[in-house]
C-alpha cells in the first residue's frame, strides 16, 4: 500500500506539472492583460513599464519557472484584476464552490441512485418509464438551458427563489457558509439542481445499467432460489456488487461537479471559483487562471488517489489480488 | 478581506435590527456586468470604477445631474495667474473617519496619484506644483498655461493624509503589492455621501449613508448594495424579478421585453462615446491587403469613397435598432467644443464611391483585412459585419476579425506596433473636452510633443499638433472653439477617420426608482430616488 501510495503521488506531481505547462503556454493566446490594467489616457511608456513591472516581457520558460516555484510554496502572485493576492481571492471563493458542489452531489446521488435501483427493479412501471423520460432531458438539455429556463419559470414567473448569488452568508473563521441562512439556502436550490440534473441522471443510467447485469448472473438467481427475501437479495447482494463502476463514476463525477460549476456559476453569478476564472479570462488575469487550473488538477488527482484506496475497501478481491500477487 | 467578510456577517446579523428603526431606509439594489475594480480612487482610470467611488470620495469639482460642473471639495477656483488655478476649500468637510478636510490632504492626493502604479499619473502631469496656501486654499501650478483644468480634476478624487499614513496606504494600490494588497484596495475613508460599509470583490459591495454628510443629497438613498452579474440573461432576470432595481447594461434586443414587463422599462440615452472607423495612412504598403507596393488607403479619394459607401442608416436602424445618433465629428454633442455645423455626415452615396475608387486607380476594388471587438462596444462585431457587406457594393472586399477585447487591443494598440489596416474603435473624452481626442486621435503620433498615441491608422497633419498645443493652453473659449473647429475641419476634410454615430446608453430600470442617466454610462447614487 505505501509503496502504491508513493508511486501515485509522484505520478501527480508529474500531471500537475504536465497541466501548468500545457495552462501556461495557452496564456499567450487570451491576449494582453495590460490594456485591462490602464485606461484610455496611460502614456504608451507607462504601458511599457507595466508589462516590464508584471515580467510579461520575460522569456516563456522564465515566467514558467517562476510561477512553479513560487507555486509550490502556495505562492500563486497578485491577481492582477482584484489587485489582492490569488491565495486570499480563491480562499475567499472556495466555500461558495465546494457548499454548491457539495450539495449537488449528494442530490445527484441522494436521488439518482434509488431512481436507478427503482429503474432496474420494476422496469416496466408506469413511474420507470417517467424516470427514463426526465432522464433523457437530463442527459440532454445544456446546462446553461437548465440554469435559464429554471431562473425564468420560479425566479422571473413565479418569484419564489433569487435569481442570483448566494443570498447572506454566515462566517465561520475563513469559511462562510450560506447553510445557516434563509436566504443562503433559498439561493442554493435552483443552482444545485442545475448542477445536479446532469450527475443525477448519469448515476441513475448506470446504476440501472449495473443492476440489470447483476440481476441476470447466476448467484442472484440462486439467491433468489434460497429462498431469500427479495429485499435482501436486491439490496444484499446486487446492489453492493454494481457499487464498483458507480464509486468510480461518482469519484470521478465529484471532480468535475467542482471543475464544471463554472457554468452554473456564471448563469446563477454565484460567487465561486468558476465565476472567479470566467471573469479572470474575461480580463486575462494570468495569475488567478493558473491558479485555478492548478488547484482543478490538484482535485482532480486528489479524488482519483481516494477512488483508488476506495477500491481496496470496496472490493476484495483486489487486495486478494495482490496479496497473490506479492505471494512467493 | 476576512474583516470584510466579518463584517457583512455582522450586517446581516444586524439587519433586521436595522431595518426595523428607521421607517424611511430605503435600500438601492443594482447591478453591472462588471464589478468595481478597486476602492482605490487613485490606482485606476476607468469610467466605471471612478463612478462608483465617486459616492464615497470626492473631488474638489464634480458635475450635477445635467453634466454642468459644481463645486465639490473646493467651494469655488479662479486663475489667479495663467500657470495658477487657485481652489479655495469648502469648510467644515469631515472624513468619513472624523479627522477634518484640509489643504494638505489635497496636496497629499496630488503626491500620492504621482507614486509607482498610479493610472492617474496622467492627471498628476497636470499639475506642476500643489502649493498650500492655507488650511483651505491651495494653488495649482501647472507645466502650461491650462484652461480646462478644473474639467479635467472631476476625476481626481481627495483622500484623508493620516488615514493613509496610519493604514500604510501612503503608496496607491499597485499590482506588485506586499502580501496583504494595499489597505485602501479594501477600505475606503473618503468625504462623500455614503461610507463603505462592506467589499467583496467581485461579489458585493454595500455602501450606506454617511449621516454627517456636507452637502445635501438630491436623492434618498440610505443603503446601496451593488453586485457584479456578468451574464446578460441573468442581470436581465434580476432586474424583471425585483431582485435588483437596476442592471446595466441591458442587451439592445431586450429593449421590447422589458418595456412588455411589469414594472420595470428600459431607460435609454446617448453615450457620449463615439464610434468610429481607422485607417491606416501612414505605411508604404499596407500589412493586410492584396495591393502591393502601396498604400491605397493614402489617397484621399480612396479615404472619401469609404465614407460615401457606408449607410449609416441602415447600421441605425437594422443594427442599432434606432438606438444610435449618427456622428459627423469625432466628438458627441455632450462635449465641450462640440459643434452641429460639423456633425453632418457626406451622402451615403454608391455610385460616387464606386467613381472615386475608380478614379484613385482601383475600379475592382482591393481586398482589406478589418479589425474588430466582439466584446466592447454595443454591438461592435455587427457594426464591422454591416460596414464589411457595405463596402463589398462598391468593390472592397473586406475579411473581418473581430476578437475579443483583450485580444483586439493586444493586436492593434501602440505597444504592438499598430498592428492593423483597418478597425473599429470607440472613444469618451474623459474630460469632456474636445482637446483630448484631437491630441489622442487625431494629432501625428511619434512626434516629440507624445501626443497621438491612440492614433492606430497614423492619420498626419501637422497642423492639428500646433493646434492641439494651442488648444491647450488658450484661455480665450471663443479664441480655443475657433481652434478646436479648424482641427476638426482639416480632420474632416482629409478623412483622418470615419465617424459612425454615438452609441446608446442602455440600462434597465424599476419603475419605482428616479434616477440620472449620465452620458458617460455612469449611476450617481447621489441622485437616485426610491419610492
Amino acid at each position: 500500500m505505501p509503496a502504491f501510495l508513493l508511486r501515485r503521488l509522484l505520478q501527480s506531481v508529474v500531471v500537475m506539472l504536465t497541466v501548468a505547462l500545457i495552462a501556461f503556454a495557452l496564456f499567450r493566446y487570451v491576449g494582453d492583460p495590460v490594456n485591462n490594467l490602464v485606461g484610455q489616457d496611460t502614456t504608451l511608456e507607462e504601458r511599457e513599464e507595466l508589462r516590464e513591472r508584471l515580467g510579461l516581457n520575460d522569456a516563456f520558460i522564465v515566467q514558467f519557472a517562476r510561477f512553479v516555484r513560487d507555486a509550490s510554496i502556495g505562492e500563486f502572485g497578485f491577481s492582477y484584476q482584484h489587485r489582492r493576492p490569488v491565495r486570499e481571492l480563491v480562499a475567499e471563493r472556495l466555500p461558495a464552490t465546494l457548499e454548491l458542489s457539495l450539495v449537488s452531489a449528494l442530490l445527484a446521488l441522494l436521488v439518482g441512485a434509488p431512481m436507478g435501483v427503482y429503474t432496474a427493479l420494476r422496469r416496466h412501471g408506469i413511474l420507470s418509464r417517467g424516470f427514463m423520460t426526465l432522464s433523457l432531458v437530463g442527459v440532454s438539455l445544456p446546462t446553461f438551458l437548465i440554469g435559464i429556463l429554471l431562473i425564468l419559470f420560479f425566479g422571473v414567473i413565479l418569484r419564489w427563489l433569487p435569481t442570483f448569488g448566494r443570498g447572506e452568508v454566515v462566517a465561520l473563521g475563513w469559511w462562510t457558509t450560506g447553510f445557516l441562512t434563509a436566504s443562503g439556502l433559498k439561493s442554493l436550490i435552483m443552482p444545485s439542481i442545475t448542477l445536479a440534473l446532469f450527475q443525477m441522471t448519469l448515476i441513475m443510467r448506470l446504476i440501472r445499467a449495473e443492476m440489470l447485469e447483476v440481476l441476470r448472473t447466476d448467484f442472484i438467481k440462486f439467491a433468489h432460489a434460497r429462498g431469500l427475501p427479495a429485499r435482501s437479495v436486491h439490496f444484499r447482494h446486487a446492489l453492493k456488487n454494481t457499487m464498483v463502476p458507480v464509486i468510480t463514476i461518482t469519484g470521478l463525477q465529484l471532480g468535475s461537479i467542482i471543475a464544471f460549476a463554472i457554468i452554473t456559476e456564471s448563469v446563477f453569478q454565484w460567487p465561486g471559483m468558476g465565476l472567479l476564472f470566467i471573469q479572470a479570462i474575461g480580463e486575462v488575469d494570468i495569475p488567478v487562471m493558473a491558479a485555478y487550473l492548478v488547484l482543478i488538477a490538484f482535485f482532480f488527482v486528489a479524488i482519483n488517489l481516494v477512488v483508488d484506496i476506495l477500491y481496496f475497501v470496496v472490493d476484495p478481491r483486489l487486495r486478494a489480488d495482490r496479496a497473490t500477487a506479492n505471494g512467493p | 478581506m476576512r474583516t470584510g467578510v466579518k463584517a457583512a456577517a455582522a450586517a446581516a446579523a444586524l439587519g433586521g435590527v436595522i431595518a426595523a428603526a428607521p421607517a424611511q431606509s430605503e435600500t438601492f439594489r443594482w447591478a453591472f456586468q462588471g464589478d468595481v475594480q478597486s476602492m482605490d480612487p487613485h490606482s485606476l482610470f476607468e469610467t466605471m470604477t471612478l463612478g462608483f467611488q465617486r459616492s464615497i470620495y470626492e473631488g474638489l469639482v464634480a458635475r450635477d445631474e445635467n453634466m454642468e460642473l459644481i463645486g465639490a471639495l473646493a467651494e469655488r477656483w479662479e486663475n489667479i495667474e495663467p500657470n495658477t488655478w487657485r481652489f479655495h476649500l469648502r469648510k467644515g468637510v469631515k472624513f468619513h473617519d472624523g479627522s477634518d478636510f484640509a489643504a494638505d490632504d489635497v496636496a497629499f492626493s496630488v503626491e500620492r496619484i504621482r507614486s509607482e502604479g498610479s493610472d492617474l499619473k496622467v492627471v498628476a502631469q497636470l499639475i506642476q506644483e500643489a502649493r498650500v496656501v492655507d488650511d483651505h486654499t491651495i494653488d495649482f501650478i501647472t507645466p502650461a498655461p491650462n484652461p480646462i483644468l478644473p474639467l479635467q480634476l472631476e476625476i481626481f478624487y481627495i483622500m484623508d493624509r493620516e488615514w493613509a499614513e496610519r493604514n500604510n496606504a501612503v503608496e496607491v494600490t499597485n499590482l506588485k503589492g506586499g502580501d496583504e494588497g494595499n489597505y485602501a484596495n479594501l477600505h475606503a475613508n473618503g468625504t462623500g455621501p455614503f461610507t463603505l460599509e462592506s467589499r467583496q470583490s467581485g461579489v458585493k459591495t454595500v455602501l450606506v449613508a454617511n449621516p454627517d454628510y456636507w452637502g445635501e443629497m438630491k436623492g434618498n438613498v440610505t443603503e446601496g448594495v451593488f453586485t457584479p452579474i456578468s451574464q446578460d440573461a441573468t442581470r436581465v432576470a434580476a432586474l424583471i424579478s425585483g431582485n435588483v432595481h437596476m442592471a446595466y447594461p441591458v442587451p439592445v434586443q431586450d429593449w421590447q421585453r422589458l418595456a412588455d414587463a411589469e414594472g420595470v422599462k428600459p431607460l435609454t440615452g446617448p453615450e457620449a462615446r463615439t464610434i468610429f472607423l481607422g485607417l491606416d495612412q501612414i505605411r508604404d504598403e499596407l500589412l493586410y491587403s492584396n495591393v502591393k507596393g502601396k498604400n491605397p488607403l493614402k489617397d484621399l479619394r480612396v479615404r472619401q469613397a469609404f465614407v460615401h459607401a457606408i449607410d449609416i442608416e441602415a447600421i441605425k436602424k437594422k443594427v442599432m435598432r434606432g438606438a444610435s445618433v449618427p456622428a459627423g465629428l469625432m466628438v458627441a454633442p455632450q462635449i465641450n467644443g462640440f459643434t452641429d455645423a460639423l456633425n453632418d455626415r457626406p451622402a451615403y452615396d454608391v455610385a460616387k464611391a464606386k467613381e472615386l475608387l475608380a478614379e484613385a486607380g482601383y475600379p475592382d476594388g482591393f481586398e482589406l483585412t478589418m479589425d474588430c471587438p466582439n466584446d466592447r462596444y454595443v454591438n461592435d462585431e455587427r457594426i464591422c459585419q454591416a460596414a464589411a457587406s457595405m463596402l463589398a457594393k462598391v468593390g472592397v472586399k473586406v475579411t473581418l476579425l473581430a476578437q475579443t477585447k483583450s485580444k483586439y487591443f493586444g493586436k492593434v494598440l501602440a505597444q504592438n506596433g499598430y498592428d492593423t489596416s483597418f478597425y473599429l474603435l470607440g472613444w469618451t473624452p474623459s474630460t469632456f473636452d474636445s482637446h483630448n481626442p484631437i491630441s489622442a486621435l487625431m494629432a501625428c503620433r511619434g512626434g516629440e510633443d507624445r501626443i497621438g498615441a491612440f492614433n492606430l491608422g497614423g492619420y498626419c497633419n501637422p497642423r492639428i499638433n500646433e493646434l492641439a498645443a494651442m488648444i491647450q493652453s488658450e484661455t480665450d473659449q471663443a479664441k480655443r472653439q475657433t481652434m478646436i473647429e479648424e482641427a476638426f475641419r482639416i480632420h474632416r476634410d482629409e478623412v483622418g477617420h470615419i465617424p459612425l454615430h454615438q452609441q446608446p446608453l442602455s440600462w434597465g430600470v424599476s419603475e419605482q426608482v428616479d434616477l440620472v442617466q449620465r452620458p458617460d454610462n455612469v449611476l450617481d447614487l447621489r441622485y437616485v430616488t426610491v419610492q
